[in-house]
């Protein structure tokens, strides 16, 4: 058991089957039925919901009482697509989104990765303490400082440019920055990479410090390479939420032009009941998702696994 | 033989990382100190700034009159913003309800669901990844997404009703789910259990796989059937990723928002609204941010208490 426990968060074997059940075929079938069910039960809106991008809307409706609903039957076309793109200038949503989640995971690797560095392997004043108050971040849901955040963040000061000039003013509200510096910390990730870093013999650094390697160094050209599976499964953890982003940028970012795709396609849903259209939309954000999980599919499942049990 | 690892939550595991420092106190720890701080720094400002000050935030401006945007400074209301909550604002007892409603029903189907996929999934069979990742595809569908396109289904001349309407021989004329204040939470709580429910198969498959397999070969040499190995190796093999389960599903039910948001603003008359919902609406679109911070620390208590009680069942089973 104790192997299983100390075994750090991104090394975890793939999760192969295992356990009481082995194949037997007189049950097996049994399974695969239920299994069968599930998956349709599943894929079933994926299937239509992809399948209906390319019809007009007419024949969506006229499809719903039949099983052509899920087959590429019938007048199938990009119209759909490239109506969206030209209603609403879905190509800069998706810009907006990629640039946030992108520096978001990007930035988040870096700063969590040394935070989790100093706490897990450096000595100094008030490192459990400062680790007891990072852990107890955790149990507090992001729902519930939203509201008073959106009160915090619109007085909080800012640099903006006017012409040439670089001038100082107040309010975060409608800007990049707003979307991407309050989710860059994150004291799960902070846990994460201490965890992997401790497991890491430290008897590297002590041979680093002899060689006259500098602490930064030490994290950036020793411990920072081994540590790999951290790394991934951090990127995959934050990545979701951030490109997912709804509830934050509703109450943050009112202008247009610097929407994410998650609000920008309730804005166009809400103006919009042209159901071949809002299906082109939810596919086109959703494709690019679902593409890489299937192609990292092991990575994300073995990093939502090390999330859970192992704590 | 339970170690800290396998108790649940990442506090419970703090003290194991706490106290496994880099190494002795050595010379020039003055200089090290100056390092730490420097690589510490950047994540403790961040979360000082975001995290922090926006918790004490919220119980400060709980207490005061503030408006998102308001030439006047805050003044201190004293209670007067929970007892507007629980007396004089009805919809706020509804979206108590409702929320409490969602998850008592969300969390035992979805953590009970999530255990038979795990224990399907996790059979030696041929091709039992393929269904892994199908189950799987939902949660990484956005939750924005999943909810505009169950609106879909669930229209009256939706897909759903379509269905029902040919497996029952078109003896069902179809309704509109999301504008009947009976059945619109219900329909939201499917769809929700429907997108999230492939995240606790894996922990649930994650948990399964902790069990060594030496327990369930001594368990076959004894005699035991498949039932028995379930009952009294993989079910008490279970218990820390249970309580883990329960309280991850719990605290993400009560959260419950963008599905509201996009399907049903809260109706019809608030037969859908809940705690966070309501705390957006106060808060943000009405503008009364104390309020609105007042609503979010009481979903936060109810967070906590559920927190507690996890502890509680994690310390005195062990």
């Amino acid at each position: 058991m104790a192997t299983v426990a100390t075994r750090p968060p991104g090394s975890r074997r793939p999760l192969e089957p295992r356990g009481p059940h082995t194949a037997r075929p007189a049950h097996a079938w049994r399974s695969y039925l239920l299994m069968t069910g599930l998956a349709v039960v599943f894929l079933f809106p994926l299937v239509f919901m992809f399948v209906s991008s390319f019809k007009p809307d007419a024949q969506i409706l006229s499809d719903v009482d039949s099983p052509r609903a899920f087959l590429p039957v019938g007048d199938l076309s990009l119209q759909n697509y490239a109506d969206v793109f030209d209603r609403v200038p879905v190509a800069r949503f998706l810009v907006n989104s990629i640039l946030v989640t992108v520096l978001i995971v990007g930035l988040g690797l870096v700063v969590n990765s040394m935070a989790g560095f100093a706490l897990s392997r450096m000595q100094f004043r008030g490192r459990k303490i400062l680790f007891t108050v990072i852990i107890a971040t955790l149990i507090v849901p992001f729902e519930t400082i939203a509201v008073p955040m959106v009160y915090w963040v619109s007085k909080l000061p800012t640099l903006v440019f006017e012409g040439f000039v670089l001038k100082y003013d107040f309010g975060w509200l409608n800007t990049y920055q707003v979307q991407i510096i309050p989710f860059v910390a994150n004291a799960f990730s902070i846990f994460l990479f201490a965890q992997y870093f401790s497991t890491i013999p430290t008897s590297l650094d002590e041979a680093a410090r002899i060689d006259g390697a500098g602490w930064f160094t030490i994290y950036r050209k020793i411990v920072a390479p081994l540590a790999g599976p951290a790394f991934a499964t951090v990127a995959i953890l934050t990545f979701l939420p951030a490109w997912n982003a709804y509830l934050w940028p509703l109450m943050t970012v009112q202008q247009e032009t610097l929407r994410p795709v998650m609000v920008g396609m309730q804005y166009f849903f809400q103006l919009n009941t042209a159901w071949g259209e809002v299906m082109a939309y939810t596919s086109l954000i959703t494709l690019p998702v679902l593409l890489v999980f299937l192609a990292f599919q092991r990575a994300f499942v073995s990093s939502i696994a090390a999330s859970g049990v192992k704590g | 033989m339970s170690t800290p690892l396998q108790q649940g939550t990442p506090a419970v595991a703090t003290a194991r990382v706490a106290a496994e420092p880099g190494g002795r106190r050595r010379r020039r720890s003055s200089s090290r100190s100056a390092a730490a701080y420097g690589m510490v720094a950047p994540a403790a400002v961040l979360l000082l700034l975001f995290l922090v000050i926006p918790v004490l935030l919220a119980f400060g401006l709980s207490f005061t009159n503030a408006r998102l945007i308001s030439p006047e400074p805050p003044r201190l209301v004293g209670a007067d913003n929970f007892v507007r909550a629980f007396t004089a604002d009805p919809t706020f007892l509804r979206s108590v309800l409702n929320t409490a409603l969602f998850a008592l029903v969300v969390v035992p189907v979805q953590a009970g669901l999530g255990l038979v996929m795990a224990l399907l999934v996790n059979q030696k069979l041929r091709g039992v990844t393929a269904y892994r990742v199908i189950f799987f595809v939902p949660v990484v569908t956005s939750i924005v997404v999943v909810s505009i396109l169950w609106k879909f289904l669930y229209q009256g001349d939706g897909l759903i009703n379509s269905v029902i309407n040919s497996l029952t021989f078109g003896a069902w004329d179809g309704m509109a789910w999301l504008n009947s204040t009976a059945t619109a939470l219900p329909a939201i709580i499917v769809l929700s259990i429907w997108q999230a429910v492939g995240f606790h198969m894996i922990i649930w498959l994650s948990g399964l796989q902790t069990i060594p397999e030496e327990l369930y070969e001594a368990a076959r040499m004894d005699g035991a059937t498949p039932r028995q190995q379930f009952r009294n190796v993989t079910w008490p093999g279970l218990r820390p990723t249970m309580v883990f389960i329960l309280v991850t599903i719990t605290i993400a039910a009560l959260g419950l928002f963008v599905q509201i948001d996009v399907m049903t603003q809260g109706g019809p008359v608030n037969a859908t609204t809940t705690l966070v919902y309501h705390a957006v609406r106060r808060g943000y679109r009405e503008q009364q941010v104390g309020y609105g911070a007042a609503i979010s620390l009481i979903f936060f208590v109810l967070v906590l208490a559920v927190a507690l009680v996890q502890r509680r069942l994690t310390r005195d089973k062990d």
